[in-house]
């Protein structure tokens, strides 16, 4: 009996010390994965989330959103103001061995302003990438554009050699289903390094030996074991039970008892990301409505009944349980031109808004098809299912159609969706960033997640304008200009501002990064 | 059979009261009657199956409220606790509601209507074809068995829920958008049934190769009866038992098969959940204490395919004279 008790504390003292070993493997799940390894082919949060751990930019923003060097030391404009000068870190290594040159600096944003490229809007104003010597760099902007550094921040740095002789030249083009191995494979210059990837199982990262920023850093996490987990109940059980040490996602119903848990933390603030329905106005007809030979949503009656049928504080208080901050704008507080007059969302009204639907001519309804993502948002199927008993209220008969969202996100950039759900993140904290997305005419430069067929000639050239205006007044009240047309026209149903809350061990210490981007170089463990 | 019982009755007419019984008085006089009289778990079992059926019927006039009707809910009645009123908008709900402000008792009800009627259509069509082709297995033999067959194995090697996934993929993706709502239910009818025929061929091909050496068979053939008459009039009949058997437990299976399918959240569309579909939104929120929009639906579910199966096991032993 006695050697029975010894073995029993000796295998706990054994699997104590397993555990203080894997103390620094991170296990870490989200709903949903990264969609490519290709650091230029999508434009999307949880994809540059991933890509932050094994890529670099030339500056980033740090766990507080603050911009911080990363492969550039330092950044300036030269006396001409239309021309910033951008001085190289010296001695970093690729993963693969090569040496970081200002090279791979023109080769990756020229890449990056492809027409493939989901990033071509952040560098628009960009005239010219030059090279001055190996470790300095120029970028040469169409107009002085003071704000060029913000636009940075998710540009990843590939090695030219390495892309070129893998057959990247080009990012991958995802709109006509395009594939290259730079999907796969990843030569980076960050903290982690790719050691193995199933797509929407399993990834796992090692700690990269020659990061240049040893000491600069805590570092203290030496593998990262990153699974998307996409039911919201499995995820949350998955950190209860100690499977995965941080999760990204918390279901907002769950929030109580993560906090309660003994062991874990909850870590919460608010994201910069509004949450929004687009509707096709362009269009002259819509294919996935029951009327034929026009389009409703062309009018702005119509759009204007649908944005007051919302009732965006019962979303709040059931589907967020309080975790949201309703808007009436598709911008967070975060970004520059945003004012409380636009965030003030319009009083929820089904009598005007049945009024206003009798008067354009549809007092009987229509039928139409929303498209709506179910592994992206806070509870976005769940926000989904409530617009469309809203929207039923004043006869809008609306057919759901809920997708991953891999195959969510396709049907807004090829434009094959009239009404769909959409969340923009701004990692420019500037309203430049929101128009020339999702308010410029689709063109090969801009507006490529604009599904809305919206265009107005004059708005663009406003929009065209902001990249090389310097004075910050004139530029403001552009932007002003331009928020108050894009609200009088109701293009976009805003519905709220996400609440991030990350539930993690509470040996974790880790603040919610604003953009919902957890650097894991700048994780530490309580000791 | 019935002539000559006529004939004897005409002779001797002291039996003539057990003949003019009706169908009714047969009925009570039988085997049948008498061993479900003596189960009490099969006299439970039916009535449950009754008040289920009953229900799913009856759903539109008794249920308290239309839950499949978007433009009916109230979203703030979200999550309201069984036997109150919430406390927004005073509504009462017996069972609760479920995310949407979805009254989980009238959703049941309606929903049951989608479970009993894609069971019963898929097992009807499963039936059909699968005793369709082993008819002809069995009667016609040769390559024509052998091949009938063959696919049967190759659709044994698969659990059925995952043929039912592959050809419920399939037809999502050749239905137009804009009508698959409308076609789900049909889609999930053919999936199940295609996945279920197996059971039915195998059993009556069986049973067919034993009819088909009685002399019944023989005459028919004989006085020159064609090969289809001789199948569904004469041989049919003589295996009709085994066939209502695998019925009932088919339908357990089926309604199960269309329970986890929705819950996978491929089956019935989410503004018109099924038991599965409530079960699968239930389940998000059982860590955080919305207990009965997963209770309520499991056990419906468990209530409906126990008392289909109990009432399949009592028909088996029922009709199979080895086991009496």
């Amino acid at each position: 009996m006695k050697t029975m008790l010894k073995l029993t504390a000796a295998s706990v003292a054994l699997c104590a010390g397993i555990g203080m070993a894997n103390a620094e493997t991170l296990r870490w799940a989200r709903a949903g994965d990264s969609l490519t390894l290709d650091p230029h082919a999508q434009n999307e949060g949880p994809t540059h989330a991933l890509a932050h751990q094994m890529y670099e930019p030339l500056l980033q923003r740090d766990m507080s959103a603050q911009i911080i060097p990363a492969l550039a030391t330092s950044w300036a404009p030269t006396d001409d103001p239309k021309v910033w000068e951008f001085k190289l870190r010296e001695g970093v290594k690729f993963h693969g061995g090569e040496d970081f040159t200002a090279d791979d600096v023109v080769f990756s944003l020229k890449r990056a302003m492809m027409p493939t490229s989901a990033m071509k809007e952040l560098l628009n104003s960009i005239a010219d990438v030059r090279k001055v010597d190996d470790n300095t760099v120029h970028i040469e902007t169409k107009g002085p554009n003071p704000l060029l550094p913000n636009n940075l921040t998710n540009l990843f740095i590939m090695d030219s050699d390495w892309t070129v002789s893998n057959g990247c030249e080009a990012p991958q083009d995802i709109a006509n289903g395009g594939d290259n191995p730079c999907v796969r494979s990843v030569n980076g210059t960050g903290a982690y390094v790719l050691e193995s990837r199933k797509q929407d199982s399993q990834t796992i990262l090692k700690q990269n030996e020659n990061y240049w920023g040893k000491g600069e850093f805590p570092l203290e996490v030496t593998e990262i074991i990153y699974t998307p987990i996409q039911e919201s109940a499995t995820r949350v059980s998955a950190l209860l039970s100690g499977e995965v040490d941080l999760i990204q996602d918390v279901p907002v119903q769950d929030l109580a008892r993560v906090a309660e848990t003994d062991g874990l933390a909850l870590s919460t603030a608010p994201q910069n990301r509004t949450i929004f329905f687009g509707m096709n106005v362009g269009d002259a007809d819509l294919g996935s409505d029951t009327v034929d030979g026009k389009n409703p949503l062309a009018d702005q009656r119509v759009r204007e009944a649908m944005n007051i049928a919302i009732n965006r504080d019962a979303i709040k208080k059931v589907v967020m349980r309080d975790q949201s901050a309703p808007t009436g704008v598709i911008m967070p507080p975060f970004v520059n031109g945003w004012t409380e007059e636009l965030d003030a969302y319009p009083a929820y009204d089904v009598a005007k808004a049945k009024s206003l639907m009798e008067e354009a001519g549809y007092g009987d309804g229509f039928g139409l098809t929303l498209n709506c993502p179910n592994d992206r948002y806070i509870n976005d199927e769940a926000i989904c299912q409530a617009a469309v008993g809203m929207l039923g209220q004043i006869g809008i008969k609306v057919n759901l159609d809920a997708k991953p969202k891999a195959q969510h996100f396709p049907l807004i950039k090829n434009k094959e969706t009239d009404f769909y759900m959409l969340g923009w993140g701004v990692p420019t904290f500037d309203s430049e960033y929101i128009f020339n997305y999702l308010t410029h005419t689709t063109t090969d430069k801009l507006g490529s997640w604009n599904g809305t067929r919206f265009s107005n000639a004059d708005i663009d050239s406003k929009i065209e304008s902001l990249a090389s205006e310097t004075d910050i007044e004139v530029r403001n009240q552009t932007i002003s200009d331009i928020w108050n047309t894009v609200q009088a026209e109701t293009i976009y149903l805003p519905i709220h501002n996400q609440v991030l809350n990350w539930g993690m061990k509470d040996a974790i210490n880790f603040p919610v990064q604003p953009e919902d981007q957890p650097h894991f170089k700048f994780m530490s463990f309580k000791k | 059979m019935s002539t000559e019982t006529q004939k004897g009755a005409e002779a001797r007419p002291e039996f003539k009261e057990v003949v003019t019984t009706s169908t009714w008085q047969r009925w009570m006089h039988s085997d049948i009657w008498h061993s479900y009289k003596r189960s009490p778990v099969i006299i439970v079992s039916s009535l449950t199956f009754l008040v289920l059926v009953l229900g799913a019927v009856l759903s539109p006039l008794i249920s308290p409220y239309t839950p499949f009707d978007p433009a009916s809910l109230n979203l703030m009645n979200g999550f309201t606790k069984p036997m109150s009123a919430n406390e927004f908008t005073g509504d009462y709900f017996l069972l609760g509601t479920d995310d949407q402000g979805r009254d989980v008792l009238s959703t049941i009800l309606f929903g049951l209507r989608i479970s009993l009627f894609v069971g019963v259509v898929a097992v009807l069509f499963a039936m059909t074809l699968g005793v369709v082709l082993g008819l002809v297995s069995g009667y016609v033999g040769g390559w024509v068995d052998g091949m009938i067959m063959r696919i049967a194995d190759i659709q044994m090697t698969f659990p059925s829920i995952m043929v039912a996934m592959l050809l419920y993929g399939i037809g999502k993706g050749l239905i137009p958008p804009d009508l698959r709502d409308e076609m789900a239910i049909w889609v999930l009818i053919i999936s199940i049934g295609l996945s279920e025929w197996v059971q039915f061929a195998r059993t009556v091909r069986g049973a067919t190769m034993v009819e088909r050496q009685k002399e019944y068979v023989q005459a028919g053939n004989l006085i020159g009866l064609s090969r289809w008459s001789i199948m569904l009039r004469h041989i049919l009949p003589n295996v009709t038992g085994p066939i209502l058997v695998i019925a009932t437990i088919s339908l357990a299976l089926a309604i199960i098969a269309e329970a986890t399918l929705s819950f996978l959240g491929v089956g019935a569309p989410k503004t018109e959940p099924s038991l599965g579909t409530l079960i699968n939104v239930g389940r998000q929120y059982i860590l955080s204490g919305e207990w009965w929009i997963l209770l309520f639906p499991s056990l419906t579910l468990l209530a409906l395919a126990l008392s289909v199966n109990l009432f399949g096991d009592w028909l088996r032993d029922i009709l199979n004279p080895k086991l009496r």
